[in-house]
């Protein structure tokens, strides 16, 4: 399993801030076309979103394995 | 060894943020204080929401820190970043830049901030009378086509 953090307006739409999703073997962008499947009304929010896993920016190319923590980056506002 | 990177939800003392960058080869230290503004395009705010990945964004906060010395030789930097509700005029930001000559101080201080807007993981909701909505400066100035923020220039 691989852990999905949601923050800012994503978290907000989905009412929770963490997803545990089966997704080891997948490609980040096979991941990010299934949430968006699964959740129609917030997939343009995830288009507009960086994608990190463990902590650091990504590709989405990038395979996950299990364990893999990865996190949907909204437009980040901070300053 | 003290947290040159951080993310706090108390208020941001100025003084101890600009302690961490004062170092006898210093012969400038510069200061960015960003505070929470009231009107933004005449709409008016009543008090912003911040959240952030927080060990992220402090791993960020130090990859600029990193940036900015390989940038600008002998800088210390540090900068903190508040989170949680925060009203008018509150801090909510703090960086400190010092370096031997006062130029580079300007410039390093700016990258920081920028550098914020582009790869921090954190989040701003403003709260107005009427309405809310989570706010986005990569929205409001680039497309990452890739997913991925610019990487700064090394």
């Amino acid at each position: 399993m691989i852990t999905l953090l949601l923050f800012a307006e994503l978290a907000e739409r989905l009412n929770t801030k963490e997803m545990q999703i089966d997704a080891s073997g997948k490609s980040l962008k096979e991941v990010k076309e299934m949430v968006k499947e699964q959740h129609e009304g917030i997939a343009h929010v995830i288009d507009q979103s960086m994608i990190a896993v463990n902590e650091e920016y990504a590709e989405g190319t990038e395979v996950l394995k299990d364990g893999d923590v990865i996190a949907f980056i909204p437009p980040v506002s901070g300053g | 060894m003290e947290n040159l990177y951080e993310i706090t939800r108390d208020p941001i003392s100025i003084e101890a943020i600009v302690k961490k960058v004062e170092h006898p080869h210093a012969g400038a230290i510069n200061t960015f204080i960003g505070t929470v503004r009231e009107l933004t395009h005449g709409k008016r705010t009543i008090y912003l929401a911040y959240e952030a990945y927080e060990s992220m964004a402090v791993k960020k906060l130090a990859q600029i820190g990193e940036e900015i010395k390989k940038k600008w030789p002998d800088t210390r930097a540090a900068i903190t970043h508040r989170i949680g509700q925060l009203k008018i005029s509150e801090i909510a930001v703090v960086i400190a830049v010092s370096t031997p000559h006062r130029n580079d101080s300007y410039e390093a201080s700016r990258y920081a901030i920028e550098r914020i807007k582009e790869i921090v993981p954190i989040w701003k909701k403003e709260h107005w009378e009427d309405g809310e909505k989570w706010m986005g400066d990569q929205l409001e100035k680039v497309a990452y086509p890739t997913g991925k923020p610019p990487k700064g220039d090394e």
